[in-house]
This record gives structure tokens, sequence and C-alpha cells, in this order.
């Protein structure tokens, strides 16, 4: 079977799924270029789930377009669709082999001589000899594997992965994560990676989008998410942030001067999404540095002076809470380098940071400070 | 004390060891009497060893014509109600409509309607419409109240199946009526054949509906019945006995069948990803 | 282990996806024509007819055909003739539960609690009774309560019972046969409630200082409740409506309602009596039950 000819990128238009008066997908529009490794990631309920189904085709878009090149598939059913699923929890038939749940695509596409394909995918994902048994045979990342396996043989346009490492251990899902990419890496499909673990996320992706409430947060390089989120709450969904609010009073030269509990900081150009108006300054909790006191902040970097609420000793490094005088908790990481910068709880100190480290984030006026991360509630019902 | 302290921990096994005994000690009279030669036609009490009713079950044509009725009637009426009862479970759990609690009430009530309602309601039936009563007329009683059963069953093994098998089927190109087919048929199957076996014993032991609406046909357990008036052949007892064998021998071959599978499991290592998943 | 199935029965299934096009909007209905129809023609139609059967004028007769008077007299006869026969079959009926719950739940908590492995083997044990025939079971006891049988034999000699005393053709022996024939009913929802129940539960009764009997009534009871409830009317409703066990193991003098409406419809053809008797037994079944149902504040069997 010669592969087909790339049908070319997976765009989204409009899409818009509602269950009742409920909105699960809400006009989301996107673009995932051919080829490339695309995560959606979220907290349950966000939408991610129900965005894969409709590109499988197990949902049915209330309106917008799922388009694969110039060609709209929203309305095809699933098995008339290129594009191919890894379940969450796998769904292997359980009544049929190992051999026969990998076969299961191209039997019903008519295709008969199956066997040497079926031994070169089980032997890509390392199965090799595993054709004869059960799936319940098999154990979790096994399944895993086949899941995948089944699903690649049809050589699809597009592949679906739902949560497809939730149901592993830790250490497999790492192993997982590094064996995910060099097979997409291999095969050169398109890769749509539902999860709602940002470090598989970051992991694996080349683009990441952030799901929140139907709509996109931000799209883009794990690594531009990380350092310069576009909202609230990127800043606190993927890692952790300390959010001052404060008011913006307009840039001056390369930077924005921001006000913040009676205090002035600036932040440059280049990292503010706004340069007046109530604002949200942002700080990562690794980019802090704690000192004893204000003459150890070296020139150039902006601080903020409180006292030590906890120390949490956590192995690479150890983690404070620093109360400042109008009541919040800064978190501040310190990497376990060996440097004897160790800090009392109960004891003032000062967390100092280059300004160059910071962004700014426009803010609802009513927001106020925020330092802790989100919480992403343990997954019953998927998204 | 040693005694009471060892009572005290064993006591509800103990007493449902004696329960089981007095549920099994009517089964162990009817397979002893299978080999009695009776001293009366009306005697019921063991008189005299002997091979001949094994050697020949049929020695009374009547009771053996009365068998193969039965097991006419069972089968018929069991192709008919798990067809029909199969159906509506399928609706039941795959499908949303209107008048569902309806449908529900009305599978319900059968199970718990008295047999005797049932079987005198349909006798007014027939009688007022002019049905002559015989063969079919059974053959619909039993559907009816097979159906019932069958839908509770095969329901039970259509609602624990996994939705999610159908969609991977249907994602790896399966239409709906090869999903249906290669999939969903082959996995509620073990649910359809317990059901068709329920309602073939219920067919086949019923007497109270059939009673009524039997006419002069004549099923085991009405001759049965009619014999227990003039006096019971022993051979009897040999269809009865052998009934529990058959009925003991299936048992245990699908459980046999089952712990195969399970071994072979434990043999290979861990089964099933483990539901639960891990908060991040 | 279908048997069980009823217990859950009212349970709605897990909501399906929407259905996809108007074809399918159809489909339910074609899947459950047939079986409803069966099941409205065969079983709903000859309620009516029944209902009207016991209003027909009785001074007909099947020869010369029934006239519907809307005779609601022959209520209030058939009670007359038959209360004792009625107060008999709830009776015995009521008895036989009673003895059929002290047998049932040790034995429905043993196997669920407190048999391990040999759990399916025991299960296998209630059942297997029902492989053979009822009539012919029934008849077995013919055989064990005889008089020339070891049993009585037993019996009479430590003096339980006289030296003429007989076991058959006593209400003994009704209530013991039903007790016997529908004690699988009441088992395994009973069975199935107590599975469940999660043995933790009475080793934290116990830390919290509750004595057996006390863990018993405040954590193993209520929550086999369900089974209990299930179980009693699958039990009660077949046993209260035999004449089987009356008819082979008793005489007339232990003959229940089912006894005259099986005579009223097939020896004296009497059919606006019997169908007036049937509508009657079913009234009052139902009247018990949803009594009963109230009282013990579970809606879950229905």
């Amino acid at each position: 079977m010669a592969r087909e000819t790339p049908a070319g990128d997976l765009r989204l238009a409009n899409l818009t799924k509602r269950f009742g008066i409920f909105t699960a997908v809400d006009d989301l529009s996107l673009t995932i270029g051919q080829g490339s490794f695309f995560a959606l990631l979220g907290a349950s309920g966000c939408g991610k789930t129900t965005t894969l189904r409709m590109i499988a085709g197990l949902e049915e878009p209330t309106s917008g377009q799922v388009l694969l090149g110039d060609r709209d598939i929203a309305r095809l059913r699933p098995y008339k669709r290129p594009v191919n699923t890894v379940f969450q929890s796998y769904a292997l038939f359980p009544h049929l082999t190992i051999f026969e749940n990998v076969a299961f695509g191209l039997r019903r596409r008519g295709i008969r001589a199956v066997d040497d394909e079926v031994a070169r995918m089980l032997s890509l994902v390392q199965l090799d000899g595993y054709g004869n048994r059960r799936p319940a045979q098999l154990s979790g990342g096994q399944q895993q594997r086949v899941a995948l396996a089944r699903a690649l043989i049809n050589r699809p346009q597009v592949l679906l992965l739902d949560e497809p490492l939730g149901a592993l251990d830790l250490k497999l899902r790492r192993q997982m994560q590094i064996e995910l990419k060099r097979i997409q890496t291999e095969v050169g499909i398109t890769f749509v990676h539902v999860t709602h673990d940002q470090e598989e996320a970051m992991t694996m992706a080349d683009t990441v989008a952030v799901m929140n409430a139907g709509r996109i947060e931000q799209l883009g390089a794990p690594a531009d998410l990380y350092e310069f989120p576009a909202t609230a709450f990127v800043a606190n969904f993927l890692g952790q942030s300390n959010l001052l609010a404060g008011e913006a009073v307009g840039a001056s030269g390369g930077d924005v001067a921001v006000t913040a509990h009676g205090a002035r900081f600036s932040v440059p150009a280049g990292r503010s999404r706004t340069d007046h108006g109530p604002v949200h300054l942002g700080v990562r909790p690794e980019k802090l540095i704690l000192v004893g006191s204000a003459d150890q902040v070296p020139a150039g970097h902006q601080h903020v002076t409180g006292v030590v609420s906890d120390a949490s000793y956590v192995g690479v490094s150890t983690q404070y809470l620093l109360r400042t005088d109008w009541g919040s908790e800064l978190s501040v990481f310190a990497a376990n380098s060996g440097t004897p910068a160790r800090v009392a709880v109960g004891g003032t100190a000062v967390a100092y940071w280059d300004p160059r480290h910071a962004f700014l984030l426009p803010r609802d006026a009513a927001d106020t400070d925020r330092t802790s991360p989100v919480l992403d509630e343990p997954v019953g019902a998927s998204s | 004390m040693r005694v009471s302290r060892w009572l005290a921990d064993r006591w509800v096994m103990i007493v449902a060891l004696l329960v089981l005994g007095y549920l099994a000690l009517p089964i162990l009279v009817v397979a002893g009497l299978s080999f009695n030669r009776p001293s009366s036609r009306l005697s019921y009490d063991f008189n005299e060893f002997t091979l001949d009713n094994w050697r020949q079950p049929c020695a009374t044509s009547d009771m053996c014509d009365a068998v193969v009725r039965s097991v006419q009637i069972g089968f018929v009426a069991t192709v008919v109600a798990t067809v029909l009862g199969t159906l509506m479970a399928f609706a039941l759990v795959r499908h949303r409509f209107r008048g569902r609690s309806g449908i529900n009430v009305l599978i319900f009530l059968p199970m718990a309607t008295p047999e005797l309602v049932m079987g005198t309601s349909l006798l007014a039936l027939f009688v007022s419409a002019g049905v002559p009563q015989g063969f079919w007329t059974i053959v619909i009683a039993h559907v009816m109240f097979c159906v019932s059963f069958v839908v509770v069953t095969v329901k039970a093994r259509l609602a624990g199946m996994d939705r999610r098998l159908e969609e991977a089927a249907m994602d790896l190109y399966a239409s709906e009526w090869q999903t249906f087919r290669r999939i969903t048929l082959p996995l509620v199957l073990p649910g359809i054949v317990a059901a068709a076996l329920l309602a073939f014993s219920l067919s086949f032991d019923d007497f109270i509906i059939t009673n009524f609406n039997a006419g002069t046909t004549v099923t085991f357990p009405m001759y049965v019945w009619g014999a227990a008036q003039r006096g019971i052949p022993p051979q009897v007892n040999v269809i009865g006995t052998a009934m529990f064998v058959i009925a003991l021998l299936l048992v245990g071959l699908s459980s046999l069948r089952g712990r195969r599978a399970r071994r072979a499991n434990l043999l290979t290592g861990p089964a099933q990803p483990r539901p639960t998943r891990r908060p991040s | 282990m279908t048997l069980l199935a009823p217990t859950g029965s009212g349970q709605a299934p897990p909501a399906p996806p929407a259905a996809r096009s108007g074809r399918h909007r159809l489909l339910p209905y074609l899947l459950l024509l047939p079986g409803a129809a069966w099941l409205l023609i065969f079983f709903g139609v000859p309620l009516v007819q029944l209902a009207a059967a016991s209003l027909y004028d009785p001074s007909g007769s099947l020869s010369t055909g029934y006239a519907l008077t809307w005779a609601f007299g022959n209520y209030p006869d058939v009670v007359q003739a038959y209360w004792p026969q009625f107060l008999r079959s709830f009776g015995y009926a009521g008895l036989a539960l009673v003895l059929a719950l002290l047998l049932g739940y040790p034995l429905a908590y043993a196997i669920a609690q407190k048999a391990g492995r040999w759990k399916n083997l025991l299960l296998v044990c209630v059942v297997a009774p029902m492989f053979t025939s009822f009539l012919v079971r029934t008849l077995a006891w013919k055989t064990i309560l005889s008089d020339n049988g070891a049993l009585v034999g037993l019996l009479r000699d430590v003096h339980l019972l006289a030296p003429d005393g007989r076991l058959l053709a006593t209400p003994f022996a009704v209530v013991l046969g039903l007790t016997y024939n529908f004690l699988p009913f009441l088992v395994l929802p009973l069975y199935a409630s107590l599975e469940r129940l999660d043995y933790r539960l009475l080793e934290a009764a116990t830390d919290l200082y509750a004595s057996p009997v006390q863990a018993f009534r405040r954590v193993t009871l209520p929550l086999s409740m369900p089974g209990l409830v299930a179980g009693t009317l699958l039990f009660f409703i077949p046993a209260s409506g035999d004449y089987i066990n009356a008819e082979l193991l008793g005489t007339p003098n232990e003959y229940m309602i089912g006894n005259v409406i099986d005579s009223a419809f097939l020896v004296r053809l009497d059919y606006p009596q019997g169908a007036a008797l049937s509508f009657l037994l079913m009234a009052a079944i139902l009247a018990v039950v949803f009594g009963y149902l109230r009282r013990a504040g579970t809606e879950e069997v229905l």
C-alpha cells in the first residue's frame, strides 16, 4: 500500500460544539502544520477531548469546519476519514488477538495480505512475537503500544492521541514519551495529542495550544509559552508564576513602567503585552533569587522584601514562600546547586530578579495578586 | 471453651452448609429414586435397586412424548423470545427515545406478576377470541414470560460493554454493520447465550401458565402433574436426574474455560491498564 | 446468575450519545416494536380481558356464552366463599418467608463474605436445584416426608412426633415445600447485595466500639437492604400464588387460593369466579408489595 500524497495542513475553522446549553468548544480556529507534533493542553472539561473527537468524526460539530488540505471532513463518518485515534485506555478489542487488533483497519479496507505489515508495525513498537496474545495478557505499556500500532498501520494523514499515557505509571510514561516522539519523527505523520499534563505536552510537542473553557488561550512553541505567557491562566497552568497586581504607567525608552503595591518596577517593552492600565507583573519562581538584605541586590535588578514563611526542601531545589508587607505569598525556587544560600523560616529576606525575566500581562481591574498554580482537578470524567 | 470459640467463628458457615444440604436433599432423593423399583404405582418410597429405569427411560411412551414436546416448545419459544428480547435490550441501552419508562414498566411487570394471573388472563383471552389451545398457545405464553428475562440479561451485558470499542472500530474503517458484526455481536454474545439458556429452562420447567393454555397438549411438567394423581412412573426421576446432570456439565464446562483463560493471564503478567489516573 | 438481574432492572442505562441522523431516530422504535407488541397483546390485553371476565354474568357458562353485565357482585361473592383460602395463602407464604429469611440470610452472608475461593461453587449449589424440574423436586419431598420414611421414623423415635403423627399432608409440609422451592430467589439478590459489602466497613464498625450484633444491625443489615427487599418480593410473589405445594404435599385442608382458581378455570369452568379471584389475588399482592416497599423505604427494586 503506497502512502497517499500528504493532504496538507489540518485546519479547524470556527469549530463549535454545544451540548444543550453547555458550549464545550467555542468558535475554535487553528492550523496544525503537516507533519507537526501538536499538543492540546488543558484541564479536564476544557473542550480538548471534544475537539479531538470532532476531528476523528466521533462527534458532529454544531457548526464550523474540519479541513484536511482543502477538503472539509467535518461531516464524514469516522470510517471515511484518513484519521486514526489512540484512545484513552486504548480500547483494544478484548476478543481479538494482538495480531488481529493491529490488522483490523487493513482488513476493514479489504486488504488481504496483512502479515508483513502487521509484523513490521509490531516491531516498530517493539512487540515482536506478541501477535498471538490477547490484550488482557499484556501490561499497560504494552497495550498502549498495541493501540499505537493499530492506528499507525493505516498510515493516517493525522494521528490523534487522547491522553494516551494517562494510565501508565510515572517511569513508564517518561519512557513512552520519548518513544512516541521517536516514532513520530520516523513516520512523519501529523500527531495531535490531547493531554492535561503540561510536562508531557512540553516534552513532546513542537506546538502547544493551551485550552480553557472551550477556547484557545495561547498557542506556540513550548519555550515561548513558558517564557512569555499571554494570559494569567497560561502563566499559572504551565508551571507557576508570581503575578503582582499593578498599574502600567506608559512606555518610556525600551521599558514599561509599573507601580505595584507602592513600589516602582519596569519591564522591557518586548516582554509587555500592554503598556497602560491594570496589569499583572509576572516573574517565575525560579527566576527569583533570595538574599538576606536589599544591599545584596545587584545593580539593575528589582526586588521585593518580605518574611520567609515556609521552606520545603525537595531535593533538586528548596521552595520558599515569601510573605510580603501587603500579605501575598511569593514562591521562590532556589536550585540546590551547593551555594549555601539557606534562609531561615521567620527571617526577613529580599527576593530580586532581572527585569528581562519579568513579563507584563493585562489584568482585569478587579483581579489581585496571583501566586499559586491553577489546580488541575483529578480527571474523572475526561474533558 | 475452645469448642464454643470455634463455633462462634464458624456458625454462619455451618448454618449455610446445613441450608445447602436442605436444598440438595430432594435432588439426591430424585437421583436415588431413579434407581428404584417401586412396590406399587402410588408408592413414593424406596423399594429395590434396579437399573431398568435407566435402561428403558421410554418404557412409558407418553412421558417421552411429553419430554420431546417440551423440548420443541422450549426451542421455538427460546428462539423467538431471544430475538425479541435482544432487540429490545439494544434499543434500551443504545438509544434515546420517548416512552422509555413506559417500556421499562412493560418489561418489568411480567416478572412481578404471579404466574397464576398471567396464565388465567391468557386463558380468558384465548377463550373469548375463540383460539383453540395447544402447542402454539403454549409457545405464545412462554415467549411472553421469557422476553422480560432475556431483555434484563442482555441489557446487563450490553450496558457493561465499553462504547469506546465500537468507536475504535469505526475509527479503524469499520462501517456500522462491520462494527456490529465484528465487535458488538461477539462481545454481547455470551449475554445472549445466557439469556437463551435461561429462557429455555424457564420454558421447559413451566407448569402453571402452561396448565391454563395447553388444551389437550401435554408437556413434561403437565405429564408429571397428571401422573402425580395416577402414580408416577420411576422414569420421571431418570429424566429429572438427567436434566440435572446435563445442566451441571454445562456449568462445569463454562467455568473450566473461564479458569483456563484466567490462568493464562496469570502466566503472562499483569492484565488491564489501571483505570485510576494520577493527578499531575 | 441471571436471577440477580431484576435487582438492577430499574436503573436507567448510561445516556447513549445523541442520535446521528433521522433514520436513527426511528430505529429504537423498530427494535422495540416486535417485543413490545408481543407483551402488549399477550400480557396487557389479557389482563383487560381478565378484568372483563370477572364482571361477566355469573349465571352464564362456557357452552351458553357469557355476557358482560358489569356484575361487580362477583367480588363480594368470591370473598365470602373463599376468604379462608386467601388468608391461608398469605399466611403460608408469610410463614415460609420468615423461615426462608432465617435460612437464606446466613447462607447468602456466608457465600458473600466467608466462602473465599469456594464462592462460585457454593453459588452453583444454590442454583443447582433449579436445574431439574420443579414438580419432580416437589414430589421428592413426598418421599422424604413419607410416613414410612426415615425422617418421620426418627422424629417418632425421639418423641418429637406422636407415634401416629405425620409430616406429609400437613400445613408444615406445605410451608416447608414453599420455603424450599423459592429459597434461591431470596438468596441470590441478597448475595448480590452482601457481596458488594466492603469487609473493612465491619472492621471500622468494630474499631468504633460496635459489638458483632451492633455491627450487623447498624452496618450489614442496612447495606444489604436493596437485596433483602428484592429477594423478599421475588420470594413472596410466586409463593403466595403457588398451588403446587398445597396440592402435592397437603390436603384440601391446606388448599391455597391458587388451588381454588385452578379448579374454577379448569374443573368447574366458572370463569367469572376464577377471573374475580385472579384479579383479587393480583390486587392483594400489589397492595402487600407496595405497602412493604413504602415501609422498607426503597424504590430501587422497581
